[in-house]
């Protein structure tokens, strides 16, 4: 995109993608699904005119294995999908981990489970944050709740996958991809200014020894060294990768924890209550795993209760809980597109917490 | 004196795992005497799948890149996509092309993807024991068939691969061939080659499929299983080119 003080709207879905071209990304491969359409037609019109790879794949299974072999050959690839492409995919993440390939895979989430419905939902927290595939694994989340956010994300995201040489995921909800907004910098994050050296990738053994991409380990005790090794990295990014944002809570009694859309509609709620001069506070993780439990715990020790809202059952209040085991917690969600409004995040505060 | 054979370079100098009599040992060294004698080795990268040949990396001294089972052609069109200049071959079993990986197979071939595919086609999952597989032929016993394929119990047909992907307008070169007497490896050892040399052209997708034996899941000798190809397998899976563009 060219370099311009103007803003331009556009919809999260489109932003992600341009993100990803401004952020060096040269291999998308996709496949269609509500709701994020917008990003693979973004990618098909752009991709191939600044010097990158678009294919739109047979499969979510295709696709995320044309990514790891873009991945291998050492180029910046991400494809993106919702639900249930995502649970496709999960094939491919687990050997993107296995093989620590560095790649981008978006998830513009929507209700299920099985086909469910195409509106908003929060319902794939689990699968984002507990591997999704099959093997010992994690992979950092990051979730924006702006247009503008998803942007700095996917850049970012792309900094933290090269760094530690591990798939990154998006964990959008629809409302974000299908929104519009303003967006102006697809400036490179600032993450680290050294670009990452990818000696390891397969370019042709040209004046060097072969490389090979793998992730089986059959000698005996060998798998358990490479698991080992893989946790090492893990613990550095619990450590280092955790982000959040807080808002209103200089003087706190209560304190919602959301993320996404959710964040934003839970902050209108705070805006309304403390009106009313009830005292509540936004904690929203950025990055959904790491959990950022350190900043939460430190947060909550002043507040009395905790709210957490989500499009979905009940899932990211289950970090929350493991966080502040000592603290009340409630949760409000809704399932099956359904999207707790400021007004029910109000209701249930002045209800059930106060 | 003359030296007709040797290692080649591609090839690096360790044990193998694979079974005596296995047909993988012989189409490892074929692929990288072809890749020797183009003189390709800096600029090829291998595709190895899952099966018995997933240990592919450690025989050959090129890079080599690891897929899931069934991926093998969805990575390799990742790697040809980001690197055009480069060689980019898969080698893979019956399973993983043939059932597994069939949507990754056809549409690979069908968007004409300039990859070279060896087909090792040994009618049997071979590194699970011997289950049935795409390619299994009729009456054939196996660990799931044990009174052998039946299409009638509808356990299906043997699926003719090099056939099948050589109705795809992107295909441009689709041969059969098999490994059971020195004429034949020979022979396979210039149908590989030609499929290499297709690549480099930058003309579509090649297929190589090759008769190979699996004498520990066939539950033969290695001689026996050679013959078994000879005149059992090549009844149904006929050898020769199929198209070629």
């Amino acid at each position: 995109m060219q370099k311009t003080n103007k803003k331009k709207l556009m919809s999260g879905n489109e932003a992600i993608a341009e993100a990803g071209i401004s952020a060096g990304c040269r291999f998308y491969a996709g496949y269609p699904i509500t709701p994020q359409n917008e990003l693979i037609a973004y990618m098909a019109q752009n991709m191939v005119k600044r010097g990158g790879v678009f294919i739109q794949a047979e499969s979510e299974i295709a696709a995320i294995n044309m990514v790891l072999g873009a991945a291998a050959a050492g180029v910046r690839a991400m494809t993106s999908s919702s639900g249930p492409g995502v649970s496709l995919k999960q094939e491919g993440i687990s050997y993107l981990a296995g093989c620590e390939l560095p790649a981008l895979i978006v998830n513009v989430m929507r209700a299920g489970p099985g086909l469910g419905d195409i509106s908003s939902s929060q319902s794939d927290y689990f699968q984002a944050t507990r591997g999704g595939g099959h093997g010992d694994y994690f992979t950092p989340v990051l979730a924006p709740w702006s247009v503008e956010e998803a942007v700095k994300l996917v850049m970012l995201g792309f900094d933290i996958a090269d760094y530690y040489r591990n798939p990154v995921l998006i964990l959008a909800d629809a409302i974000i991809g299908q929104m519009m907004e303003p967006v102006g910098n697809f400036d490179k994050s600032q993450f680290r200014k050294k670009k990452e050296s990818k000696n390891w990738a397969l370019t042709g053994a040209k004046g060097r020894p072969a490389n090979s991409i793998k992730s089986l380990y059959l000698k005996e005790g060998v798998l358990e060294q490479h698991n080992k090794k893989l946790k090492k990295k893990w613990d550095k990014i619990r450590k280092n990768e955790q982000r959040f944002f807080v808002s209103d809570i200089a003087d706190v009694d209560y304190l919602i924890v959301a993320y996404g859309s959710q964040a934003r509609i839970s902050l209108e709620a705070i805006k309304m209550l403390r009106k009313n001069n009830i005292k509540v506070g936004l904690f929203r993780p950025i990055s959904l795993w790491p959990f950022p439990g350190k900043g939460l715990r430190k947060i909550a020790e002043k507040v009395k209760k905790i709210l957490v809202v989500e499009q979905s059952l009940g899932q990211m209040v289950e970090d929350v809980k493991l966080n502040l085991p000592n603290k009340e917690v409630y949760f409000l969600g809704r399932a099956g597109g359904g999207v707790p409004s400021a007004g029910e995040i109000i209701k249930y505060i002045n209800n059930k917490l106060i | 004196m003359k030296i007709k054979f040797s290692r080649p370079k591609s090839l690096i100098d360790v044990e193998t795992h694979y079974c005596a009599g296995c047909g993988h040992g012989i189409l490892n060294i074929l692929t990288a005497k072809v890749v020797d004698e183009l003189g390709i080795r800096d600029k090829t990268i291998g595709v190895a799948p899952v099966g018995c040949a997933v240990l592919a990396y450690k025989y050959w001294n090129f890079d080599v890149c690891e897929a899931a089972h069934g991926r093998a052609l969805a990575v390799a069109t990742g790697i040809k996509r980001c690197h055009p200049d480069k060689v980019i071959f898969t080698y893979q079993g019956d399973g993983d092309l043939a059932s597994i990986g069939m949507a990754e197979t056809v549409h690979a071939a069908n968007r004409g993807e300039k990859i070279t595919c060896v087909f090792v086609n040994n009618a049997c999952y071979g590194m699970t024991g011997g289950q049935m597989a795409p390619t299994t032929i009729v009456g054939q016993k196996t660990t799931t068939t044990p009174l052998g394929r039946s299409p009638e119990s509808g356990e299906g047909w043997p699926i003719k691969m090099a056939e099948l992907l050589s109705g795809l307008k992107g295909v441009s070169y689709s041969v059969r061939t098999a490994v059971f007497n020195p004429q034949k490896v020979m022979q396979t050892y210039q149908y590989i080659k030609k499929a290499f040399i297709n690549q480099i052209e930058g003309k579509g997708f090649s297929l190589v499929e090759v008769l190979s034996p699996c004498p520990a899941a066939w539950r033969k000798t290695p001689l026996d299983s050679m013959k078994w190809i000879e005149d059992e397998m090549v009844k149904y899976f006929p050898l020769g080119v199929i198209k070629r563009e």
